[in-house]
């Protein structure tokens, strides 16, 4: 009796030792991964029918398609397990020389003065459509990656309620140039209102972040939160001052009175989006400066070893704050832009769900990386408008924080430095992985021994 | 002041709002206890109980009218279920957002950054799946009707059903944390992970099972929170960061704190409601937070130091 079971158990035992061997995990990951692809793409159900949507993309031939996929995955993963090396020595012959060629200072440059070519030279030539998204979808939220990158990027600091700033800035923009019911004592032309508007946001961010910066990352990160769901109660129950989700509108636009040249901004959107694209370039250039200057090393001194930054001098918690609020002030001055250019803002606007965006455009292209901020906010902020066009996979605008949120996941999971890395931000990634320092300003610093 | 005229019936509202936020801030203060890190997504597993719930229980009372016993069974499954949902969920959540990241030996940003994600992507994927409006829980007994008074005071059948079954569940907590053996272990991770693991902890498992028993209980909190207060797919976000303040008052790490956190939060929430008007209701927590950040970050309970460096 013993043999026989012995030699039916035998399969079935080797069996499970597969499934928990390495390699079955993988597999495991894979289909599970698929599954839930295939419910996020798959068709949506509703309160009465709540399983609709899970049998519908679970139980269909479809699901086949998702599962071969995973399959695929998982077999070309075992073979670059396998032959990985062998692979990557053949095709660098191939993939190497480009990116080694832009290794070199002048490619570099050369490559971005022909994308600011592009940037000038192209958007005439879009339909009306999409010279909108260029501005509102994918302008503004360049500046506002590019200014969150020097907070999560730099820094290292976790700030979830970055759509608040935005308020901040947008409303003092509109208080400034008297479009509020509140008046202020002088109207000024929405130029002159950007000092104003930046340096309210900056304000914000030094009250907001003193206090919260000298503590542990993550409670930055949740008192953020909570303060850019806050901003938004704020900005609807003050109806008299801020307008309330009603909102108000007649913020005028940008204007020039300047040696008898006259010249307005309308509400067409090319003559803003050289306006946006003028700032951006601006911000780049200064944030590129900071990123090489004393400050922006101590930042990254900072985010990669607070007590060792300490230990050489560099205040902690001024620098923290300084970060925090020049990411601020770069949202309120996005908000500024943006108020004027609809020429309308209210308090619906300014919800988590853009913060949220906003990380994972930085995150997407690369934490720290100025390249990365650019391109991934500019990529991510496209394809939802292509989708939105050509509804892929049954693809549904309200969907939009379903592929975020996961994509926030996968990224942590696979590729936590970006698509387009910094150098010296994937260099503390790999080290932190095979257990040197910390990557990051949040550690418990006080007791190394305890690591997730 | 402006409280003292209704002040017993705030305080009785205080209070069972107070369980709740205690329920759900135990899951954010023993995940925190364990792993050092404030769980995000904990909010969306509060609000897949409440979901499992409201399923369950429309299938079970259909048109019905239960009562007596029934009313009890009743409240017993929903719990039950929302506790069950959020257990599978939490379970799910340590499994596919933390402990591959474990397993690289990630930043901390890292953790944090995918539990956002994970945050996200499940209260929206919960949206896309069972519809984006706010639905009510057949009622399994009258919520309303009033049980007794206390101070003139009207003591509502809803608060009893939540106070009754917070305590047991606490109180259950309580104990399996102090006496059993995995209470032993959720303890000496917290303690020290490293020296845990030396002597024969299961480190990864007891992260599963913490992030299980924290779901257990804030499924559960779901489920009863979404018996007055309806079930919608955003449900999770704003007790969620309620109840991370009442873990931080109470001084996050520390299981009774929590619950002393939730309560005192739940009272001076709804004390102080009734100075300003009640859509500042979420502002008076925020304030707390911050306050109590800045005053003592280490919470009324905590010896866990809440500082850096």
């Amino acid at each position: 009796m013993s043999i026989s079971a012995g030699t039916v158990g035998a399969p079935i035992r080797s069996g499970l030792a597969w499934v928990r061997s390495d390699s079955g995990r993988r597999l495991g990951g894979w289909i599970l991964g698929a599954l839930i692809l295939a419910l996020m793409t798959g068709p949506s159900g509703n309160d009465s029918a709540p399983t609709a949507g899970f049998t519908g993309s679970l139980l269909q031939p479809r699901v086949l398609v998702f599962l071969g996929l995973a399959v695929a995955l998982w077999v070309l993963t075992n073979i670059r397990r396998r032959y990985g090396e062998r692979i990557r020595a053949a095709s660098d012959h191939v993939t190497g020389t480009p990116s080694r060629l832009l290794r070199t200072r002048r490619a570099r440059y050369g490559l971005y003065v022909a994308v600011l070519a592009v940037a000038i030279a192209y958007p005439p030539t879009l339909s009306g459509f999409w010279q909108e998204v260029l501005v509102d979808q994918i302008g503004v939220f360049v500046l506002l990656a590019v200014g969150l990158n020097v907070v999560v990027g730099y820094a290292g600091l976790l700030d979830l309620g970055y759509i608040a700033f935005f308020a901040i800035g947008a409303y003092s923009g509109a208080y400034w140039t008297g479009a509020l019911p509140v008046h202020p004592p002088f109207h000024v032309n929405p130029f002159w209102a950007i000092p104003l508007a930046v340096l309210a946001a900056m304000l914000a961010g030094v009250v907001l972040g003193a206090p919260t910066l000298r503590l542990r990352g993550d409670y930055l990160a949740i008192v953020t939160l909570g303060f850019g769901e806050i901003i938004q109660i704020v900005a609807t129950n003050l109806q008299g001052v801020t307008g309330g989700a009603e909102g108000v509108s007649g913020i005028p636009h940008f204007s020039v009175h300047l040696a008898g040249v006259k010249y307005q901004w309308g509400l067409s959107n090319l003559p803003y989006y050289y306006l946006l694209l003028g700032f951006v370039v601006v911000v780049l250039v200064a944030f590129r400066a900071l990123e090489n200057s004393r400050v922006g090393r101590a930042f990254t001194a900072i985010r990669e070893d607070e007590v060792a930054a300490e230990a050489v001098g560099i205040n902690i918690l001024k620098y923290k704050v300084m970060a925090f609020s020049i990411g601020a002030s770069t949202s309120g001055f996005a908000g500024l832009l943006e108020a004027s250019k609809i020429s309308f803002v209210s308090s619906q606007d300014f919800t988590v769900q853009m913060s949220i965006l906003v990380l994972v455009l930085v995150i997407f292209g690369g934490m720290g990386s100025l390249p990365g901020a650019v391109a991934g906010a500019a990529f991510l902020q496209w394809v939802p408008q292509i989708l939105r066009q050509h509804p892929l996979f049954g693809y549904q605008p309200q969907d939009l924080y379903i592929y975020l949120g996961a994509l926030l996941v996968v990224m942590m999971i696979f590729r936590p430095e970006g698509m387009i890395p910094s150098r010296r931000r994937r260099r503390e990634i790999v080290l932190a992985e095979t257990g040197v320092g910390t990557a990051d300003a949040i550690s418990g610093s006080s007791d190394p021994a305890v690591r997730p | 002041m402006c409280f003292t005229h209704s002040f017993w019936a705030l305080t009785v509202q205080g209070l069972s709002d107070g369980f709740l936020y205690a329920l759900i801030a135990l899951g954010y203060t023993l995940v925190y206890g364990v792993l050092q890190l404030i769980n995000f997504a904990h909010s969306e597993v509060f609000m897949s109980g409440g979901f499992a719930g409201y399923f369950v229980l429309r299938t079970l009372i259909g048109s019905s009218s239960p009562h007596g016993a029934s009313s009890v069974g009743l409240v017993v499954v929903g719990i039950a279920a929302g506790a069950a949902a959020g257990g599978v969920v939490a379970f799910l959540l340590e499994r596919v957002a933390y402990r591959p990241l474990r397993r690289h030996n990630a930043p901390r940003l890292a953790f944090l950054i995918s539990a956002i994600g994970a945050s996200f992507f499940l209260y929206n994927l919960a949206g896309k799946e069972f519809g984006r409006d706010s639905v009510s829980i057949p009622a399994p007994f009258n919520l309303s009707g009033t049980v007794f008074t206390v101070f003139g005071a009207p003591v509502q059948t809803y608060e009893i059903v939540i106070a009754v079954s917070a305590v047991i569940m606490l109180v259950l907590l309580d104990r399996l944390v102090a006496v059993t053996r995995l209470g032993r272990g959720i303890r000496a991770v917290a303690q020290d992970a490293d020296t845990a693991a030396l002597m024969g902890v299961d480190i990864d498992r007891t992260i599963s099972q913490t992030f299980v028993i924290g779901g257990l209980l804030g499924g559960a909190a779901g489920f009863l929170f979404g018996l007055s207060s309806g079930v919608v797919y955003t449900m999770g976000f704003t007790p969620g960061l309620k109840a991370f303040t009442a873990a931080v008052l109470g001084g996050i790490g520390n299981v009774r704190g929590a619950v002393l956190g939730g309560l005192l939060l739940g009272v001076t929430e709804n004390l102080g409601v009734a100075c300003v008007q009640s859509s500042w209701r979420d502002v008076i927590a925020f304030g707390i937070l911050v306050l109590v950040l800045l005053v003592r970050p280490t919470g009324l309970l905590g010896e866990r130091l809440g500082r850096s460096a």
